[in-house]
């Protein structure tokens, strides 16, 4: 096949400000073929020409329409909906529409799951995709016809003539539509809402009754030809060197045909979630190499004697408390001045665990490294790009030459934007010199994650005699490495409510942490939400407000503020407090909320709020506890702003009520504990995850107010934590201001 | 060690030790890898089979201990009646996220479906107990059991408080 057309640059006014390529194939054996050219990523490698390019969509001769997903699919549901969206502009029938997953490639820009972004990043290029696609088809059955395209319309894969009532399928037209030039991407016009066939239609995943089947499509499904399989033992104290292991031992055991040293890539790696020192062991079958995992001996040499432990960090945060900051996030006004004209002072201190993410998929990685030194990989992971530079840097090789499959993801929740089970599945396997599966068990899962970071809030606010808010501190104590803050444990100068109090202090001091930190599902939201709505909650209180009321009086009138800077390539849409307030209303309506008082006495409700990427999210919890002071959640009830459009309401709704028990997880059960440089938990026994029983009803009401759509993965976790525990003051009297929640501390007996 | 056993309805032979889990047999020995992995110590529930018709964690069940019990996976299931409208329901709710657990769960619902064909809100929680969703669809799995069973989906646990 050969490239044949290309379109006119076109560039975005819907936010990407990236330059996008419409380009035209004739498939081989007859066919259109359409690829979406976005420029590359700095790092890909320029050898990659217009000859290697994959299609977005096909269209076979008898109409079939194949159309190319291009993230990875971590149950977040982009699999099916990216391609929804072209779909639907395409003018196709779903039921004639197949879906390929993408490689690696820097043909299709940015291919990661992460930051809620898949939506907003995508929704207009997939649109324009599948609509420039629709108009060749038409421009296509308009010169077969000798007419005017004007006067031919497109739907379900046909093309008609208006006048006379000719048709042509997609099929019959897609060659010939293949030798017609490129539309202009920006020129193609976008159905409106009301022409979708597909777009808000509940849509199934495409894979899911594979699944169902069986089917080799997760990571660790993968089997290659001679491939062997190996497990990787990494020192328990973060990023401690190997000094010897009983190697000649483990080789003699049953099924295993090699063990050796790695040697990791540096004093960084472990922060970095790079390669880090370990002993690889590789067997005819997983299982016995898991079995000489457990004769394996291993010398460690950590760099210094392991000191950290969560006791010690908790000692360290309330010293740093009495201490002056190490730093000013933020200050506004005069906080001081506040405080001391104030009503009323109110001071309380928060704090919130390490967590794991515990994908239920553990981290796995196939690796074959080629004679020719080039290497392929088959990863279930959210971020591929970053990996197959980690590999390549790592393996001393060129970029270009890690090939990343991308295979289905048995959970992301971020953990898997780091890469780092990819490079040590490389690495074996360029040592070892065959293929390798490399599949970790659950201990060493849950004890080398980037771990989502703990952290302690001091907070300091000033009511007056009204009970409105006039001052607001917070001096946070979190962690760093060598005076920088760690990765997702900073809090964001604009932070709730910053700008929204006239007198408001946001400081900072640091704990030396040696433990890897990263994102995990609504990074920062998912902790600060708890700390800031659990004591704005307080406030309320103490003020003699409805938590409801303070909220909105602290929003203010419905205003749009101005935007922040583009990030990602992508226009950030402006903050507005309409959107808050109609959320607010929205939940407190569908919750009754007005008629709270009424419930019986034992059972509470509390409400938050949380503006994370891009969308607007109320929740509402109904709670009570038991003899034993176990929480027991009556129902939930949440409010969502996330644009004019849900794109697949089977995904929107999955999403939102996931996240919503994600979060309720989080609160009643989950924590790490570092002690002496190591995590104390090894497996689903001492990490607790959510179970059946512990899930109540939940309602989600999406607001569709006229914005573009944005993502849904993360948005809707944060305000189910402070709701609950603002439930279970009204519910109880006791304010939880630690996670997890103790239920000893919620008995009506404790004092 | 060679043993012979009955998975899927097929008479299968493997040579493996005594010891190793069924789990790895079916994944790593027959390649049947819809049966999943999660925990290894019979917490998480993804690994869940039948063994003479009871679910069963495959990842603590020894070779040796199959015997002569059937064996039946996710790739078998559907050949029951429980597990063709089980997995029906699973699809037309579209239940799953990553889907990662969803054999689990799917083999714990036929289970309780072919014992118990009109669970209670409360029979489905025990019933469903061993199986985690990381992913948290609960709240469609319980409706998807009851679709399945042919009841109404709506949560009566709510009516409580």
């Amino acid at each position: 096949m050969s490239e044949r057309v290309v379109s006119q640059p076109a560039t975005s006014d819907t936010g990407l400000s990236r330059r996008a390529f419409l380009g035209v194939t004739l498939a081989a054996g007859g066919g259109l073929l359409l690829t979406l050219n976005l420029p590359r990523p700095a790092w890909a490698d320029e050898r990659t020409t217009a000859a290697d390019l994959n299609p977005y969509i096909k269209i076979d001769p008898h109409g079939i329409v194949t159309i190319v997903a291009k993230n990875p699919e971590i149950g977040q549901g982009m699999k099916t909906t990216l391609p929804m969206l072209i779909a639907d502009e395409l003018d196709v029938e779903w039921s004639n529409v197949r879906v390929e997953q993408a490689m690696l490639n820097p043909i299709y820009g940015p291919q990661f799951a992460g930051g809620s972004l898949g939506t907003p990043l995508n929704w207009i290029p997939m649109q324009r995709l599948g609509a420039a696609g629709r108009q060749m088809l038409i421009a296509a059955a308009a010169r077969t016809w000798g007419v005017p395209a004007a006067e031919c319309t497109a739907a379900r894969g046909v093309v008609r003539h208006g006048s006379s009532g000719r048709a042509l399928t997609y099929g019959a037209l897609a060659s010939s539509a293949a030798s017609l030039p490129a539309p202009d991407l920006e020129s193609v016009r976008l159905k409106t809402p009301a022409e979708y066939t597909i777009i808000g239609k509940f849509t199934g995943g495409v894979d899911s009754a594979r699944v169902l089947e069986g089917e080799p499509l997760f990571g660790i499904d993968m089997t290659l030809p001679e491939m062997s399989y190996a497990v990787y033992e990494k020192s328990p104290v973060f990023g401690a060197r190997v000094v010897r292991a009983n190697l000649a031992q483990v080789k003699a055991l049953p099924g295993v045909r090699a063990a050796f040293i790695v040697r990791g890539s540096g004093p960084d790696a472990a922060v970095q979630m790079g390669l880090v020192d370990g002993v690889a062991i590789i067997a005819d079958k997983w299982w016995n190499a898991q079995q000489a995992l457990r004769r394996l001996r291993v010398e460690w040499a950590p760099d210094s004697v392991p000191s950290q432990g969560t006791d010690v960090f908790e000692r360290d945060a309330a010293r740093l408390a009495r201490e002056a900051p190490h730093s000013i996030i933020r200050r506004d006004g005069n906080l001081a001045a506040a405080l001391a004209r104030a009503a009323k002072v109110v001071e309380a201190s928060y704090a919130y665990p390490f967590l794991a993410h515990v994908t239920l998929e553990p981290q796995n990685c196939t690796a074959r490294v080629n004679r020719d030194g080039s290497v392929e990989i088959w990863a279930p992971t959210q971020n591929p790009a970053p990996g197959a530079k980690l590999v390549a840097r790592t393996l001393g090789i060129d970029a270009a030459r890690v090939r990343v499959h991308m295979t289905r993801v048995g959970g992301g929740f971020g953990r898997r934007l780091n890469n780092d089970y990819m490079v040590e599945a490389a690495a074996i396997a360029k040592r070892f010199g065959r293929p390798v599966k490399l599949l970790w068990n659950r201990p060493q899962d849950i004890q080398h994650d980037a771990y989502r970071p703990g952290g302690f809030h001091h907070f300091k606010a000033g009511l007056d005699a009204t009970g409105r808010v006039i001052g607001f501190g917070d001096h946070f104590i979190t962690f760093g490495q060598n005076g920088h803050v760690a990765s997702s444990a900073d809090l964001p100068a604009d932070h709730f409510p910053a700008g929204f109090v006239p007198s408001l202090e946001y400081v900072e001091s640091l704990i030396q942490l040696d433990a890897p930190t990263g994102p995990m599902r609504n990074p920062g939201g998912n902790a600060l939400a708890f700390a800031f709505e659990s004591f704005l909650d307080e406030l309320a209180h103490a003020g003699g407000r409805d938590p409801l009321a303070l909220r909105l009086e602290l929003y203010g009138p419905p205003r749009v503020l101005p935007p922040p800077p583009p990030r990602f390539g992508l226009k950030i849409p402006p903050f507005d407090t309409g959107r808050v307030r109609s959320v607010l209303e929205l939940v407190a309506e569908k919750s009754g909320w007005a008629h709270r008082k009424g419930l019986p006495a034992g059972i509470g409700m509390g409400l938050a709020f949380y503006y994370s990427h891009f969308g607007y999210v109320a929740e509402v919890v109904k709670a009570s506890v038991d003899r034993d002071g176990i929480p027991h959640v009556h129902k939930i009830w949440a409010a969502v702003d996330i644009g004019r459009q849900i794109i697949n309401p089977a995904g929107a709704y999955n999403q939102a009520q996931g996240a919503i028990l994600d979060g309720l997880g989080q609160a009643l059960h989950q924590f790490i504990t570092l002690r002496d440089g190591r995590v104390v938990q090894s497996n689903l026994n001492s990490y607790r995850l959510l179970r059946m029983r512990e899930a109540p009803p939940i309602e989600v009401h999406f607001l569709r107010s006229d914005n573009d759509p944005t993502g849904l993965g993360e948005p809707a976790l944060p305000p189910v934590l402070p709701a609950l525990c603002n439930a279970l003051f009204i519910a109880t009297g006791k304010r939880i201001r630690s996670l997890p929640i103790e239920p000893r501390l919620l008995r009506s007996t404790a004092t | 060690m060679r043993f012979s056993i009955l998975v899927n309805g097929q008479r299968r032979t493997v040579e493996a030790d005594a010891d190793t889990p069924l789990l790895w047999v079916l994944r790593d020995d027959l390649h049947l890898v819809g049966t999943k992995f999660g925990c290894g110590i019979a917490i998480c529930g993804a690994c869940t089979v039948h063994l003479d018709g009871v679910p069963t964690r495959s990842c603590v069940t020894p070779l040796s201990a199959v015997g002569n019990a059937p064996v039946v996976t996710i790739e078998g299931i559907g050949q029951t009646e429980w597990g063709r409208k089980v997995k029906d329901a699973w699809l037309a709710l579209d239940v799953m996220q990553c889907g990662y657990c969803q054999a689990g769960q799917v083999m714990s619902a036929t289970a309780l479906l072919a014992n118990n064909p009109r669970p209670t809100d409360q029979d489905i929680d025990t019933a469903m107990h061993g199986n985690i969703c990381r992913c948290c669809t609960y709240t469609r799995i319980r409706a998807a059991i009851k679709r399945a069973a042919g009841l109404p989906t709506a949560d009566s646990r709510e009516e409580r408080s």
